[in-house]
């Protein structure tokens, strides 16, 4: 007995924390080589080779950027707020790195098993808006303030659509835990009864990371990088992972509410997950390759005069059926 | 010449005799010179009220005549400003003259007749010291505000070594910097409306949408555009200047870089211009080998405005692939040519060479690829949603705007004004294709866009049609000015071979003259007006670009759309910051 705690108990927070570690570890590992994985993809839709020099495949390509990117200056606009200027990026990958925290890669890998999963992973993706206003207003620059207007606009709309799009499935599985829901999921993944909470969450699952086509914050064309311009360094580096963070977040929380997670026959749970959830990475990378940026009010229409409207529809559908089921 | 002739008529009848005077130019286009005080009169009589009315102000310019000596039967003048004239329907042009004297260096403004009088003002004001009396704005507009002296006096140094070495040190670098601070009062602009406080954001000149060295600043209200000032004069080489030092021959390769997307079509209406005057008709050969060069230079162009149009909007994979065909038109012209962007390859009197022997392989595998490449394109990008969300009804003019502001080319042919030079005054043997000018109606970015996709596939049966019936023959013209000269007899009586070695060692020299010559390039209609004082070296030329033009309206069509409209409409414009300050 050492501080109250039984061997049992220090065995189990030994393993909680080598999870915990491997999860985390693994997350970011797995963001920064969908960076390779994107370049590459991209290069191949687009007729050209992408990084092909640096190791096999060039695979490597992406230790040598972290190397030369850690080694940068570490630069601060003499303009900028300083203490919030150094704050932001490290919002953008504590809210990521936090969410994956509920995610159930299978039965037994979850770091917590969250009642309140789902909502844990609102929360996460809210506080996540602070990081891109922060950073905005912290430049004191007006390409990054447009950018960190647009996205305050962006992501609260979004967040809306997306919250509603989950009622359908939390109202299927009768809980807010991740777990139960995969575990709801074992007759039929809840795509086909769900399928437009799926478009929905999708759609505004890729307009709460900004990834292209709904890439406006940081739109190269109208505002040079947005609200990251006046970062460099090691600090852009993690908005960087932190967006590619948030792709294998979302593919990860795609294959959870809606295919079924670790479900699948023949082969292992975590086969499964990270098939699925690697089909869903490269549908990003896809979909940026091939869409165009819709203008700032368009994308704030087709929110609320499109998906929020269907959102309410299918909650309404969903409640009813599950009513008359039981 | 009859439209001469009639012309001269009208003016006359309304203004007397003795206010015009005629001067005969070696393009045989109706040159009058017109005492400064009657000049703004004429010059609205002809826009409303002459038959035909010249609705277009297509080239403001002027002279440095200070130290030209040939100036036959032409009144004294130290500076002139000249005013070029087009009309659209039916085409014709008319070129008028205002003699000013150097210590009295002012003229009326035509802002208030022609729009786009603004810049050409301003330029010249800039070049020359011609103040523009009720000009709006007369400021610097390709040097930079610091210059000292007006580059294209005579009087001015051409070359870097003629001035003092240059030393960019901090002190320097700050007075630059406070220069180009924008100042909205200069440009009459409130900082606040009301309750509202706007917003003035710097675009450029390096910016990832604005196409080379191109800035604007935007007055915006959240996002939405309320003024923009178009700043140039960032890609400015003194491409005329460099005109007057190099030999008519030797300054081909400059013409190259000035629409640097147009290659060879560049060099078209200069050396065109010159065998009009030299009176040299070049071989068929050359023609239709000249013909077909330049619509690979279009293909190539509004590929690269299609890739970057659709990139701006946020597309970003179709540049790649358009790099790829454009690369697949680079190896046949590099195989024609011998080079690929800016091959130099027309000579006055012919071409540099003889296509090579299985020339037309090439370009049939080119045509091969191209086709079912385009239609994809076409079908990929033309019913996009998205494209037509951002595209539709953003950055619209309509025909008289497009007219008045000297829009010409795609941008003027998707307001629905079927005019394309190629078809309305043929040249280098135009007329003897079949190629439909695809038109639009509403004259904004999608019919902007689709005039192109069309032009490109229109190009592309020209030059099928160049391939299968290029005629033989030499491909150069058998005239003693051609440049380089023919080199046959050289070898065999003295005569030719000192001839030969003259024209080669210093160039050609061309008599005095004055002309100019139009042609339908990428972007717009592109003239060189060429003043010959009888030397190797041109005394005056003046290249009129589309993309100075176009670059103008900016402010006009953007206002009320939002930041990303703007990067439409710029994209939209299809132009090159080479070829807009020259």
């Amino acid at each position: 007995m050492i501080f109250g705690l039984s061997e049992h108990d220090i065995i189990s927070i030994g393993l909680t924390a080598i999870r915990t570690l491997v999860i985390l570890l693994g997350s970011v590992l797995v963001a920064a080589m969908m960076i390779w994985v994107e370049r590459r993809l991209l290069g191949l839709w687009q007729d050209r080779y992408g990084p092909n020099r640096v190791g096999p495949f060039g695979l490597l390509q992406v230790v040598a950027d972290m190397i030369k990117i850690f080694f940068k200056e570490d630069w601060i606009p003499p303009f900028a707020d300083k203490a919030v200027f150094v704050v932001a990026p490290a919002i953008i990958m504590l809210t990521s790195m936090l969410a994956f925290a509920v995610i159930p890669f299978t039965p037994t890998w979850t770091v917590v098993n969250l009642n309140v999963g789902i909502l844990f992973l609102l929360a996460m993706s809210s506080l996540g808006v602070y990081s891109v206003i922060f950073a905005g207003w912290a430049s004191d620059n007006k390409y990054a303030l447009l950018g960190a207007m647009r996205t305050a606009a962006q992501m609260i709309s979004y967040e809306v659509f997306m919250g509603l799009s989950l009622l359908g499935v939390v109202l299927l599985a009768g809980s807010f835990n991740l777990g139960v829901i995969v575990e709801s999921q074992r007759g039929m993944w809840n795509v086909i009864p769900q399928f437009p909470a799926f478009v929905i969450f999708f759609l505004a699952g890729c307009a709460e990371i900004h990834r292209a086509p709904f890439d406006l914050p940081e739109a190269e064309q109208e505002l040079t990088s947005g609200y990251h311009t006046e970062y460099s360094g090691m600090k852009f580096g993690m908005f960087f992972v932190g967006e590619y963070l948030g792709i294998v977040l979302i593919s990860c929380l795609v294959t959870t509410l809606f295919f079924g997670g670790w479900l699948g026959p023949w082969l292992p749970g975590f086969v499964w997950f990270a098939l699925k959830a690697g089909f869903f990475m490269c549908f990003f990378i896809l979909l940026r390759a091939a869409t165009v940026r819709p203008r700032y009010d368009q994308l704030m229409a087709f929110g609320w005069k499109v998906l929020l409207p269907i959102a309410i529809i299918n909650v309404a559908i969903t409640g009813a059926i599950v009513v008359a089921q039981s | 010449m009859l439209d001469t002739v009639d012309i001269q008529r009208q003016l006359s009848e309304r203004f007397g005799q003795d206010t015009l005077h005629p001067q005969i130019t070696a393009d045989g286009l109706p040159t009058f010179w017109v005492p400064r005080d009657r000049i703004l009169e004429v010059l609205g009589f002809l826009r409303q009220n002459s038959a035909p009315a010249y609705r277009m102000l297509y080239d403001l310019t002027a002279i440095d005549e200070r130290a030209r000596e040939h100036r036959p039967n032409q009144p004294i003048s130290d500076f002139t400003v000249v005013y070029h004239l087009l009309s659209l329907f039916p085409v014709a042009e008319i070129r008028l003259k205002v003699a000013l004297l150097e210590d009295d260096l002012s003229a009326p403004t035509a802002t208030g007749i022609w729009p786009n009088a603004n810049w050409y003002e301003r330029e010249v004001w800039d070049m020359f010291g011609v103040t523009f009396n009720g000009h709006p704005n007369l400021r610097r507009i390709l040097m930079p505000p610091t210059w000292k002296g007006h580059p294209l006096r005579k009087d001015h140094s051409a070359r870097a070594t003629e001035f003092e070495p240059l030393h960019l040190d901090p002190k320097r670098q700050d007075i630059e910097e406070d220069a180009l601070q924008f100042k909205p009062e200069d440009w009459g602009m409130e900082r606040e409306s009301g309750d509202t406080e706007f917003m003035f954001l710097n675009m450029g000149p390096n910016h990832p949408s604005v196409h080379g060295v191109f800035r604007i600043v935007l007055q915006l209200d959240g996002e939405e555009i309320r003024g923009a000032v178009p700043d140039i004069g960032y890609h400015h080489r003194g491409a005329e200047k460099m005109a007057e030092r190099q030999s008519w021959h030797t300054y081909i390769p400059y013409t190259d870089r000035v629409d640097y997307l147009g290659g060879v079509m560049n060099e078209l209406p200069y050396v065109m211009n010159l065998e009009k005057v030299l009176g040299i008709e070049v071989p068929e050969r050359v023609k239709v080998a000249r013909v077909m060069l330049c619509e690979f230079f279009r293909i190539t162009s509004h590929l690269m405005f299609l890739g970057t149009y659709v990139q701006d909007i946020g597309f970003m994979s179709p540049i790649f692939w358009m790099f790829s065909d454009r690369q697949k038109a680079y190896d046949v012209i590099e195989a024609i040519t011998g080079f690929r962007m800016h091959p130099a390859f027309f000579r006055i009197g012919g071409l540099s060479l003889d296509l090579p022997n299985g020339w037309d392989r090439k370009v049939k595998e080119f045509i091969d690829w191209f086709r079912p490449r385009l239609n994809e394109y076409e079908r990929m990008i033309v019913p996009n949603g998205l494209v037509i969300e951002r595209s539709r009804h953003i950055g619209a003019y309509s025909q008289d705007e497009a007219i008045d502001w000297g829009i010409t080319g795609a941008g003027l042919r998707a307001t629905g004004v079927n005019f394309d030079l190629r078809k309305a005054r043929p040249y280098s043997g135009y007329e003897n294709f079949e190629f439909d000018v695809p038109l639009g109606h509403n004259g904004d970015c999608m019919d902007r866009l689709t005039v192109r996709i069309e032009e490109m596939r229109q190009s592309t049966n020209i030059i099928e049609q160049c391939m299968q019936n290029m005629p033989e023959g030499p491909y150069k013209s058998d005239h003693p000015l051609t440049t380089p000269p023919v080199k046959e007899r050289t070898m065999h009586d003295i005569e030719t071979l000192i001839a030969h070695f003259l024209t080669v060692s210093w160039g050609p020299v061309i008599p005095a003259m004055e002309s100019s010559t139009m042609i339908e390039g990428t972007k717009g209609l592109n003239s060189y007006y060429s003043i010959s004082d009888k030397h190797t070296m041109s005394y005056r030329t003046r290249i009129r670009t589309p993309s100075f033009a176009h670059l103008q309206q900016i402010p006009l069509i953007s206002q009320g759309g939002l930041v990303a409209d703007l990067v439409a409409i710029i994209g939209s414009i299809d132009f090159v910051m080479a070829d807009v300050d020259r």
